[in-house]
């Protein structure tokens, strides 16, 4: 029966071989994606993403415009240049979507991302958080004997900056709201 | 122009209003008073299914055939559920299909209601769009915005989910128009400074060749006519993958066969050396591709898509032209035209002389038999028998399958119906059926493996109830044909589960219907059987016993290149890396 003159045995099978070596960098990217403000939408971009194994490093959703029933989608998301153009051309084909806009090489943008940082602790470390807080200009929104919230607004590496230099003096939670971005200059 | 109507009523007179005559489904609680309507009009047939899942590849089939979309009707939960695999199946072969489906009454939405289902969650991944509709007055739109996104652009499958409460309510309904501006609008003509660029690529091509697609069909008849033109004006040789199969006939001079794994060797060898590639309406697909870094690794690229996420999906092309084939097509012959009708004739004709070489190594022949039935052998006799007939063909998935793409030869477009992308058993007989209540005097065959046959045979009392006379011509090797195959390739021939034990008695089977059921084993019946099949003015189950062990080549392993073909049983000694045998 064996005409096929095929090794009879077991093989070790790895798949590591196969994969395409995209030698492309991974690069970061911030996607604004103007929507129809309407049941599932936002299922349907996400499921985009985890349909297809892309990244999400950060979402931030809302309605821009109220009459028109508008809904602003900011993600940002990483991967090699081929897969950010995958990203765009496939949430383009969702029905729903108006326009797709990829703000990292749209020109120059702003990216603004508020967070709250919660910092309990006292004596010195106290002093030298709210001290810091000052120079990054993040505000006491609340405060007790033992704790501050600061509410900071930036871009996301300066949040990141201030919460890297809050570890150490007591930060015990945090809450962050995603990016949100828009092109610099007079054009939409 | 407006009318008040219940939602019910709405759903009927938008289907009239879209031109369709045929329906789909199977009822149920959830979408009674849809078939309240349905039962009092005459205009639309609704064709009564036994699996909902048959349901939606006869609408399929259908669509596949017609150009028309193809209309499902069926109930909530369970009924939905049913659905999932056809609309899966139409996603990912870019079939146009709208799906109705009955939802609890709005009130009872997330209270785990009797057959409740998020149905509109379930199939957000494998439709192309849907909508939950939570009022009446809502649901004309969707409607028409449903038969729209479903045919236009690359077509696919959509849904609307229809609570009870909506059908029973009044709202007023507004006839589609042609002025109705959509918000999805997909771009149809190509750039004309990228046209000219390809005109220009193909003046000078010394081998070039036509990689044409499923999105050829998708365009419509227009399309494959424009495309004969192309390619008899340049003389330059043309393949096809598995869905564009009839786009260009099988029988014209310039036609390779198909293509990719299981493709003839000419048009693999000529899509390796080739030095211009013309991909129209195509996906690049990994039956296709093979080894991503070696295919095809010396032409430039050109792919002709209306979708924007199949350019560079997979391969990155030099020549991108987002839109129509038939737009496109129209605009390049235009300019080709007008820039003088020029092509490097003389080494294209050397390229002829290379792919008649490749032609000379006749990849198709197998070692014939006296005695057993050759699957292959079945379907020449079976092209022979039924070419000059007004035929269409189904398939299942698997051997069978390959040999039908292999062996029958196509002369038009939609003349071919099978599941490419999702490979689903059990797509062919009720594709069958759709294909014949769209072409009732045209001849269907289903061409069919035993086990997927198995899959949805419940249909069989929809083709004795509607008088379908579908021939199931089943090459029954009693196996699991095309798993069995890689087992022998890749797993040292452990046959596990790939073999069809306990198969019913297929005579008697179609005769339990009341269908006729045909036997045969001898090759020298086979002729005299077919015809038989041919003639008979009703539903036939043909049992044809094949060889059982045959395997399918040409062949080109998983994870390998297209000259790295196997050609028949004594090439595959340790041909398949262990690397290959990761990937399906
Ligand atoms: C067991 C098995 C084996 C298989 N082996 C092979 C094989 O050997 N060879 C083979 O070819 N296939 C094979 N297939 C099928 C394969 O899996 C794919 O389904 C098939 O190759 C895809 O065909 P396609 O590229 O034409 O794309 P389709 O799936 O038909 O997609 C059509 C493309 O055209 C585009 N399009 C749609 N409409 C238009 C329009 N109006 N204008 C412009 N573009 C449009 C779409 O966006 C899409 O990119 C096999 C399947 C099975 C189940
Ligand atoms: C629904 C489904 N389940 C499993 C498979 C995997 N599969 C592909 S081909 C095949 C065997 C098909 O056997 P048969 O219909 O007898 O056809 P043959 O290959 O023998 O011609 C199987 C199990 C599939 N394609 N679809």
């Amino acid at each position: 029966m064996n005409a096929l003159h095929i090794k009879k045995g077991s093989n070790k099978h790895s798949a590591y071989n196969l994969r395409p070596n995209f030698s492309d960098q991974v690069e970061t990217h911030t996607l604004a994606v103007l929507v129809d403000n309407e049941a599932g939408v936002l299922a349907r971009v996400i499921g985009l993403f985890s349909g297809r194994g892309y990244n999400i490093e950060s979402l931030t959703v809302a309605e821009v415009d109220h009459l028109g029933h508008l809904s602003r989608i900011t993600i940002v998301t990483r991967g090699t240049p081929q897969v950010i153009e995958q990203i765009k051309a496939q949430l383009g084909r969702i029905v729903p979507v108006h326009q797709v806009h990829d703000l990292t090489v749209e020109g120059p943008s702003v990216e603004r991302e508020l967070a709250l940082l919660k910092v309990a602790s006292g004596g010195d470390k106290r002093v030298e958080a709210l001290r810091l807080a000052d120079i990054f200009r993040a505000n006491v929104v609340d405060s007790t004997l033992d704790s501050f919230v600061f509410e900071i607004t930036g871009a996301p590496d300066k949040i990141d900056a201030f919460a890297d230099l809050m570890r150490p003096l007591g930060l015990i939670e945090m809450a962050r709201t995603g990016v949100a971005a828009l092109s610099r200059g007079a054009e939409a | 122009m407006a009318r008040q109507m219940t939602g019910a009523r709405m759903v009927v007179q938008a289907l009239k209003d879209h031109g369709v005559d045929t329906v789909f489904g199977y009822p149920g609680g959830a979408v009674l008073p849809i078939y309240d309507e349905i039962f009092q009009q005459n205009d639309i047939q609704h064709i009564l299914v036994r699996h909902e899942q048959g349901a939606v590849h006869a609408a399929e089939g259908y669509a596949r055939s017609t150009g028309k979309p193809g209309v499902v009707l069926v109930t909530s939960g369970p009924g939905a559920t049913n659905a999932v695999t056809g609309l899966a199946d139409a996603l990912l072969d870019s079939i146009p299909i709208v799906v109705l489906t009955g939802q609890v009454p709005t009130f009872m939405i997330g209270s785990d209601a009797f057959q409740e289902a998020d149905t509109v969650g379930i199939t957000r991944p494998c439709t192309k769009h849907n909508w939950l509709v939570k009022d009446t007055d809502a649901l004309p739109a969707t409607l028409h915005e449903a038969f729209h996104v479903a045919t236009s652009g690359r077509p696919g499958p959509v849904l609307i989910d229809i609570p009870k409460d909506v059908q029973f309510a009044n709202g007023s309904y507004t006839p589609p128009t042609k002025a109705t501006q959509h918000r999805y609008q997909p771009q149809v003509k190509g750039d004309m400074e990228t046209i000219k660029e390809l005109v220009e690529a193909m003046e000078t091509a010394k081998k070039p060749i036509f990689y044409t697609g499923g999105g050829v069909i998708n365009s419509g008849p227009a399309a494959s006519q424009l495309l004969r033109e192309l390619v008899e004006a340049t003389g330059f040789p043309i393949t096809s993958t598995l869905m564009g199969l009839g786009a260009y006939p099988g029988s014209g001079d310039k036609w390779l066969g198909m293509l990719g794994m299981h493709g003839l060797y000419e048009a693999n060898m000529a899509m390796h050396g080739c030095d211009l590639m013309i991909n129209i309406g195509a996906r690049f697909d990994d039956r296709i591709t093979g080894r991503i870094d070696a295919f095809s690794p010396n032409s430039r690229k050109a792919h002709i898509d209306i979708d924007p996420s199949s350019i560079n999906k997979v391969i990155h092309v030099d020549i991108p032209i987002v839109g129509d084939v038939a737009h496109v097509l129209e605009d390049m012959l235009k300019v080709w035209k007008a820039r003088g009708r020029k092509t490097n004739s003389e080494a294209v004709a050397k390229w002829w002389k290379q792919i008649e070489e490749w032609r000379a190594v006749n990849c198709l022949t197998y070692k014939g038999s006296d005695s057993v039935i050759k699957p292959q052998y079945a379907l020449q006799r079976l092209q022979a028998l039924t070419k000059d007939h007004d035929r269409y063909i189904t398939t299942e998935v698997g051997q069978h399958q390959m040999w039908a793409a292999q062996y029958l030869h196509f002369e038009d477009p939609n003349r071919w119906m099978t599941s490419g992308g999702l490979g689903t058993m059990g797509y062919g007989f009720p594709a069958s059926i759709g294909v014949q209540m769209a072409h009732r005097d045209a001849l269907v065959i289903n061409v069919a493996g035993e086990a997927s046959w198995l899959m949805n045979m419940q249909e069989m009392g929809t083709a004795m109830q509607f008088n379908l006379p579908v021939k199931q011509f089943i090459l029954n090797n009693e196996r699991l044909g095309m798993v069995r195959q890689w087992q022998q390739l890749l797993h040292g021939e452990r046959y596990s589960q790939s073999w069809s034990e306990a198969l019913p008695d297929f005579v008697k089977l179609a005769e339990a219907f009341g269908a006729k059921g045909i036997i045969c084993k001898d090759p020298a019946d086979l002729d005299d059987a077919i015809m038989e099949m041919i003639n008979y003015d009703g539903p036939v189950i043909f049992d044809c016993l094949v060889e059982k062990h045959e395997n399918c080549f040409p062949m080109i392993p998983s994870g390998e290149p297209h000259n790295k073909m196997l050609l028949g049983d004594a090439s595959t000694k340790d041909a398949i890396k262990e690397g290959g045998a990761v990937l399906v």
